[in-house]
């Protein structure tokens, strides 16, 4: 069998203490010390590099902190498969000959392990994932047949058969028309009463206020972990966003100048 | 009518034709289900690599031998797979690019693959074999030989089918599903490798990622799911190497060559009739 970690109950399903990642001579993230609990779901704010996906990474026990440690229910990331983690769509090859359910079923090789083909039982587990999503119409398509929205809620599908309790999503809101952003974050909802945690990369000040527990503020140190109205004041994202954020006369109204960056990759400046 | 029934059966009539087809379709299905991977993964510049790489070992296996072929199968084998862990590793740790220091290091032994055969002036013809493949001169030896490697490689993409596919479309899911992937990744360059080993006989060094790419991408262009995709691939390559080994009985062209130009028009027309609908 593949590797698995014992979840102790006691302790927070993700816990990071003084969490440094340096690469390539650059220090992605800088002593950073949060923790989550269970079932809460939270938004990581921050500008283009600042470190969001490397920290999803570390999170996810992908890449290996250059000090400090990530704990999950505390002990390492790096044999638990609780961990989903959920690809920016850009990084993703569309033309991968796979069908929706082909992909959705990836998420279960851990459980299968080793030389094991799918069973009716993971089959079902697959099918009731798609339902959980609304897409179990879509099964048998192609992936590059998918909108942005059914290409989100597949992966979404993907950690919900891998038995994920903390899923990772890279930017799932970047590049959807509004109806599909708003079909994502009520599945969001509905994901918190099945206590899966949830973590969701984002650069829309307004969504991370009102749909998520806490705000996570990010530009290579932690500027700010707290309620959304704690979080969003105009000193704090000064802190995070410097100069490309501008107050919008008189009223206490915010923009960010770089939103939406398709493909957005982690390398300090 | 008979006339047709000859035209086909005529060329069986020879044993080095038989061996010669029946080697060609084994080599054809291991080259395309592992070539399907290799297209996926964008490999293909490593797969014609790989196989430029591994002339140096077979030009040593052929001056020991004193030129008998069978031998070579496992010179070729032992310095294929040397060959694919060294430039899997080296891609892993280079300062430069990893598609230079690649290059480099192909021609380079390629090079010294050349500069070893042609010590033996008289075995030029030899050379030409190596680079282009010769599947007439398949002896029965060697037909076992590609069976049951050819064997062991499919057996092994089958075990591990559903680690490899998890593993070629999103390399981060493997990981945090904790597949052991660089030993999953050790494993696919060592079938590669493998693969190359038994193909040799049949399109040479140099033709070698036709036999990898063509057939498996030709399929590509026609399906939507990876099983498929590899049981057309391989019934594509399958088709080429019989089709070709045809052509150069009549028209009296390099079997190798036969074989790639063969499975490069099948892709060419399934190219076209993609763009048409």
């Amino acid at each position: 069998m593949y590797p698995h970690s014992h979840h102790k109950q006691d302790q927070p399903i993700l816990d990071v203490s003084h969490l440094t990642v340096r690469y390539n001579g650059h220090v992605a993230l800088e002593d950073i010390t949060f923790h989550l609990h269970n079932g809460e779901r939270v938004a990581v704010l921050g500008p283009n590099g600042a470190g969001k996906s490397t920290l999803f990474k570390a999170v996810a026990g992908v890449m290996p902190p250059t000090s400090g440690e990530v704990n999950i229910y505390g002990s390492r990331p790096r044999r638990h498969v609780c961990i989903g983690y959920i690809p920016q769509r850009s990084q993703v090859d569309w033309n991968f000959p796979v069908s929706v359910a082909d992909v959705v079923m990836m998420g279960r090789s851990a459980k299968l392990g080793p030389l094991n083909w799918p069973h009716k039982k993971d089959w079902d587990f697959v099918q009731h994932a798609l339902e959980t999503v609304e897409i179990s119409n879509l099964a048998s398509r192609q992936i590059s047949q998918l909108s942005g929205g059914q290409q989100q809620r597949m992966f979404i599908a993907r950690a919900l058969a891998q038995e994920a309790e903390l899923m990772l999503m890279d930017e799932p809101l970047t590049g959807l028309d509004t109806p599909s952003q708003e079909g994502i974050l009520n599945l969001l909802d509905r994901l918190k009463q099945e206590n899966v945690t949830v973590m969701v990369a984002t650069h829309d000040l307004e969504q991370a206020a009102s749909h998520f527990d806490r705000i996570l503020l990010l530009n290579h140190h932690l500027v700010a972990f707290d309620k959304p109205q704690a979080v969003l004041h105009t000193e704090n994202l000064l802190k995070a966003y410097g100069g490309r954020l501008r107050p919008v006369d008189g009223e206490n109204i915010l923009t960010v100048d770089d939103c939406c960056d398709e493909g957005e990759h982690d390398h300090a400046h | 009518m008979t006339t047709l029934t000859d035209f086909f059966l005529q060329p069986l009539s020879y044993e080095f034709m038989q061996r010669g087809i029946i080697a060609a379709i084994l080599v054809g299905i291991v080259c395309a289900v592992v070539g399907a991977y290799v297209v996926l993964r964008g490999m293909a510049f490593f797969g014609d690599a790989l196989a430029h790489t591994i002339l140096p070992g077979i030009a040593l296996g052929y001056l020991f031998s004193g030129g008998a072929r069978d031998v070579l199968f496992w010179w070729a084998l032992g310095t294929s797979v040397l060959a694919a862990l060294g430039i899997g590793a080296i891609s892993k740790n280079s300062e430069i690019r990893e598609d230079t220091a690649i290059g480099i290091i192909f021609a380079g032994m390629f090079a010294l693959g050349i500069a070893l055969i042609s010590t033996v002036r008289s075995y030029a013809v030899d050379l030409s074999h190596f680079l282009f493949g010769d599947v007439l001169s398949v002896s029965t030896q060697s037909l076992w030989l590609i069976l049951i490697f050819g064997g062991i490689v499919l057996l092994t993409v089958f075990a591990f089918y559903k680690e490899f596919t998890t593993l070629s479309f999103d390399p981060i899911l493997a990981a945090t599903l904790r597949l052991p992937v660089g030993l999953l990744n050790n494993l696919l360059l060592t079938l590669i490798a493998a693969t190359v080993a038994v193909s040799l006989q049949t399109v040479g060094v140099a033709l070698m990622v036709a036999m990898l790419v063509t057939p498996a991408a030709t399929a590509y262009l026609l399906t939507h799911r990876l099983s498929h995709m590899m049981m057309l691939a391989a019934v594509f390559a399958s088709l080429s190497g019989v089709i070709g080994l045809y052509l150069s009985f009549y028209l009296s062209i390099a079997s190798g060559a036969a074989i790639v130009l063969t499975a490069t028009f099948f892709f060419i027309i399934a190219f076209l009739w993609k763009r048409t609908t």
